[in-house]
């Protein structure tokens, strides 16, 4: 019996390969749109983890200097010799023109367990890794090169982060030039009677962090791209959901004939689930395949925004994991099911006689309106709330969440008001019954056109959030790169060098000199500025005391970012430590875009005081604009120094640029591809209403109302229709980018841009909406043109 | 009534209207035996179709009892009335009721093969005799109204049901088309030794089945006779 109704079912997609094609599509779309996310953020994760546990840097405590310098060979012998399981790291880089390797330098007699690495268990010559020239383990990726020149022998192995290599700590040695440990790691267990490490040294031990600072910083990217495919899955689904609607509505009458010979109720039910289930996993593996696509297409694009934003290593291709691919498929069959419950529902409940009337279905719509405005009033109202007193960046989203998903719900109550007042408005008997018949089809088409309202909201939130991003950065930009070169030197001789033969040469040149520090117990960097009109007059600071660089330059006060300002809720004039021994007062914030660390300014003077080792070999040169090109020139030639090193505020102003043009690629992309789903849901439910709205046009037809009338009126209610959303999703997508800039970027990134409005997108916007509901509505339209007579008379003849 | 096979007892039926329940049947008595034809007249509302969808086990009474084949329908669930039309009942609609995306052989042998005994000879015979030869391959929308009746006969009949319960089975039909589907469905359902339980308008076509009853504000007018 459950065969035959199985047959019986599907033979309607064989007869309607079109809608079969519609489903599938929604369901593969909606798949690949969620699981290509998933993927990127997968690969991410697991390229961070892998660095991680390599490295050994989340799960060990650690002992270095405070001041950033590597740990004396004497200190470790020392800790050694007390009892102390500490093992030493070399980490440094290797650089040649065109690549560079970070290189991890192991003692495996020492090292703990955990910091050795999957790389290191069996199968490995251990002479040879001990032994001079040495080896290096490598991801298979790394290996492919490009590599600096001259390394020992490359093994690859897995769970090496990419462009990274592990080695033995000699081989680092050699390989960096430096000889004492960058730090020491300290085993967890430590033997016992010993005193804390505390009072046996004077090293900083640090103790490991619950997630590493990659993964922290970039969680609320990874955020990002999860909210963007979630929203680009519920859109997949509208189309779905309006699919399977006109499938079970055109099937209405076959069901209750099924029943009327026997079939019983639960085992159609179990049928249909079979039916919807199969399409669902087929679909499904065909949006894995697609999605597999989508994120190996923008793979590349989001390791370059780590990279370029974080600093996080992530290789731009794409592995296969069974398990994401599994578990996409189950998501599959959760949103199938999501999106056939309430047509499952439906069809449990209807009665097997008396088949339900058209009125009787818009009075029960009339009451859903109802419903979903003060559901859409009560998150408005949660939104507030939230926003008021939540914190985090949990918060920012329910915020957007709610928000967007009362927005959506708003939407056929703004229609059904606003198409009521026109209606009474209008005397013309022809458009009060376009203004009420488009009523009737507000139910109907409400969860294409929320799709549409999603989509569009999303867009110009985004839009208006990327052109306010950079309309800001190239601001700051401008102001930030005041001096015309920057110029770096090998070593410290040549750089005293270049200084010496820069200065009569330029109107100034300024020093650039930084080193690593922990401010409030996270990494950060502070740098020495020296006294100089280019920063007194540029420099973008958000606020500051009225003697700010008066005080700076005095060695009295520092300058923070905007990242660590906000971070740890600071307040201007309150201190914070530099070093052990110096604490100063803050004196004035500034903008720091980019910059996901905390970051200090003092001055110059200061600077060299505190941290004498700190190597001193770039610069900033100011020049007249013109005679910046040839300098540069002359600086190569003269000091043979790579190109990289000498560079023009045009170049370094284009590199930057194109670090955050890439950040936004990524969700550009996103943001075309859920446009252009929701085009396809209201093309879906366009196709549906159709189907069963020839009982409402067959009357007007009848009483002199020609069918290419009837067709482009349908056209022009398309129209209409999408521009209303449209205007709706203007205010939403404004709220949207004002919260994604002043919320959650502020939650996730710890810097706030003023907002910008760009209405010539706006208008882009609105073109690209009509275009889609034009496109939509074609096919229902040129369909009504050519129905044939006979068949809209078979509605005066037939019960429909 | 002796060696009845449809047993109908007191039964009432209304509905929910505006101002209050609408009685659509009052207290009905009525018996079919086994290869009996009877046509149910009456006019627009007078619950010719509620008697027959209760007869049916589509819906079910208020009050009163019915009983097909020694089996009472009160007190059964939903699979176990679906069981019974499907064992035991074949359905002619007015409106055809064919499933529009299986061909016209498929739609024959829908009910036979839910009920798990499709008999292919017997489905080629009624193809045969019902004249659907040329049409087999077709779908529904791709044939008259005669033509779809005619295969809803032939549907209702392939599951070798005990009874038929026809509603207006020619209302949608010209009226030589009408003779014609309607002589098949009397040849077949005595070829086969079903019941037949027919609706319908027209006294015209009720005086060819045996017998007549008439409905009138939901009660039995002409007490059953011979035609």
């Amino acid at each position: 019996m459950l065969y035959s109704a199985l047959q019986s079912l599907f033979s309607h997609w064989r007869r309607q390969p079109g809608q079969l094609a519609m489903l599938v599509l929604g369901l593969a779309l909606a798949t690949a749109l969620w699981s290509g996310v998933q993927a990127i953020n997968a690969e991410a994760r697991a390229s961070y983890d892998r660095a991680a546990q390599t490295l050994g840097q989340d799960s060990l405590p650690r002992l270095s200097r405070a001041d950033g310098q590597p740990v004396p060979l004497s200190d470790y012998i020392a800790l050694r010799r007390a009892g102390y399981l500490v093992s030493p790291v070399i980490a440094g880089e290797v650089r040649s023109t065109n690549a560079r390797l970070r290189i991890q330098g192991i003692d495996p007699l020492t090292a703990p367990e955990a910091a050795q690495g999957p790389a290191l268990d069996g199968g490995l010559d251990l002479a040879a890794f001990f032994t001079a020239p040495g080896l290096l383990l490598v991801s298979p990726g790394t290996a492919a090169g490009p590599l600096p020149p001259d390394l020992p022998r490359l093994v690859e192995a897995d769970g090496i982060p990419p462009n990274a290599a592990l080695t033995d700590i000699s081989t680092a040695a050699r390989l960096t030039g430096q000889t004492d440990p960058s730090f020491l790691l300290v085993a967890p267990e430590q033997p016992r009677g010993l005193p804390p490490l505390s009072e046996a040294t004077d090293l900083v031990l640090s103790q490991p962090q619950e997630t590493s600072d990659i993964a922290r910083l970039t969680d609320s990217f990874h955020l990002n791209l999860t909210a963007f495919g979630l929203l680009s899955f519920a859109v997949g689904l509208f189309i779905v959901h309006a699919a399977i609607g006109l499938a079970f509505e055109q099937r209405r009458a076959s069901f209750r004939t099924l029943r009327a010979l026997g079939l019983p109720l639960r085992s159609l039910l179990t049928a249909l689930a079979l039916e919807i289930s199969t399409i669902a996993v087929l679909s499904g593996l065909a949006g894995i395949a697609l999605g597999y696509a989508i994120a190996a297409a923008l793979m590349p694009g989001v390791a370059g925004t780590l990279r370029g934003l974080y600093g996080a290593t992530v290789p731009g291709t794409l592995s296969f994991d069974p398990v994401w691919a599994i578990s996409a498929l189950v998501i599959t069959l959760l949103g199938a099911a999501a999106a056939t419950a309430q047509a499952m529902l439906r069809t449990a409940r209807m009665p097997l006689l008396s088949p339900a009337q058209p009125r009787a279905w818009a009075q029960a719509a009339g009451r859903t309106i109802r419903s979903q405005g003060i559901a859409a009033l009560v998150l408005f109202i949660a939104s507030g709330l939230i926003l008021q007193f939540g914190h985090g960046l949990v918060a920012g989203f329910a915020v957007l969440a709610t928000l967007l998903v009362g927005a959506a719900l708003m939407l056929p109550v703004f229609l059904t008001v606003l198409l009521n007042r026109v209606e009474k408005l209008t005397r013309a008997p022809f458009l009060q019954w376009v203004m009420a018949d488009t009523r009737q089809q507000i139910p109907g088409l409400s969860l294409a056109l929320m799709a549409l309202l999603l989509a569009l909201a999303a867009n110009i939130g985004v839009s208006t959030m990327v052109g306010s991003f950079r309309g800001t950065f190239l601001g700051w930009l401008d102001q930030r790169l005041a001096a015309e070169l920057y110029v770096g030197a090998r070593d410290e001789e040549q750089a005293i060098a270049l200084a010496e033969w820069l200065a009569p040469r330029s109107e100034a040149v300024l020093p650039i000199i930084s080193t690593d520090v922990r401010l409030l117990d996270l990494p950060g960097e502070v740098f020495g500025m020296a006294d100089h009109a280019t920063y007194r007059d540029n420099w973008p600071l958000l606020s500051a005391t009225p003697d700010a660089w008066d005080r700076l330059f005095a060695g009295e006060a520092v300058l923070i970012n905007e990242q660590l300002f906000r971070r740890e809720a600071l307040a201007l004039g309150q201190e914070i430590v530099i070093t052990d021994d110096l604490t100063l007062p803050i004196a004035g914030v500034y903008s720091d875009y980019g910059n996901p660390s905390g970051q200090a300014i003092i001055g110059f003077d200061l600077f060299r005081a505190l941290f004498p080792d700190a190597p001193l070999t770039r610069f900033a040169v100011r020049v007249p604009t013109e005679d910046a090109p040839d300098l540069a020139s002359a600086i190569r030639e003269t000091f043979d120094v790579p190109t990289e090193l000498v560079r023009n505020q045009a170049q370094i102003k284009r590199f930057s640029i194109e670090v955050f043009e890439q950040t936004f690629r990524v969700t550009g992309a996103l943001n075309v591809l859920t446009l252009g789903v929701a085009g396809l849901a209201l093309l879906t439910s366009l196709l549906t209403l159709a189907s069963l709205r020839l009982p409402q046009l067959a009357p007007v037809w009848a009483i002199g109302t020609p069918r290419k009338v009837l067709a482009r009126t349908e056209l022009a209610r398309s129209i209409l229709l999408a521009a209303l959303t449209w205007a709706l999703s203007l205010p939403v997508g404004l709220a949207l980018a004002w919260v994604l800039l002043a919320v959650v970027n502020v939650e996730a990134f710890g810097w706030r841009l003023p907002m910008q409005v760009f209405p010539a997108d706006w208008v882009k916007l609105l073109g690209l909406s009509l275009v889609a509901a034009v496109l939509a509505a074609s096919l229902p339209s040129l369909r009504l043109a050519r129905t044939p007579p006979a068949r809209l008379l078979q509605v005066f003849s037939q019960e429909r | 009534m002796v060696n009845s096979f449809l047993n109908i007892e007191s039964v009432s039926k209304s509905y929910p209207g505006s101002d209050g329940p609408v009685s659509v049947l009052r207290g009905v008595d009525l018996s079919l035996a086994a290869g009996e034809t009877l046509a149910l007249t009456g006019e627009s509302g007078s619950g010719k179709s509620t008697l027959l969808h209760l007869a049916a086990a589509l819906d079910a009474p208020d009050s009163g009892s019915i009983r097909l084949d020694g089996v009472e329908f009160a007190g059964l669930g939903d699979s176990d009335r679906a069981a019974l039309r499907r064992e035991k009942i074949g359905l002619v609609f007015q409106q055809f009721n064919l499933v529009p995306s299986l061909t016209v052989a498929a739609n024959i042998s829908l009910q036979a093969r839910l009920a798990g005994r499709h008999d292919a000879d017997l489905s080629a015979r009624l193809v045969e005799r019902l004249g659907l030869n040329a049409v087999v391959d077709r779908y529904p929308e791709q044939l008259s109204g005669g033509q779809q009746q005619r295969v809803a006969i032939a549907r209702a009949l392939a599951a070798r049901p005990a009874l038929i319960l026809a509603d207006e089975p020619t209302g949608n039909l010209d009226e030589a088309t009408g003779d014609t589907v309607l002589s098949l469905l009397l040849d077949l359902v005595a070829e086969t030794n079903a019941g037949l339980l027919m609706v319908t308008h027209s006294t015209r076509l009720a005086d060819r089945l045996s017998r007549r009853v008439h409905l009138s504000q939901g009660r039995i007018a002409m007490p059953a006779s011979a035609a």
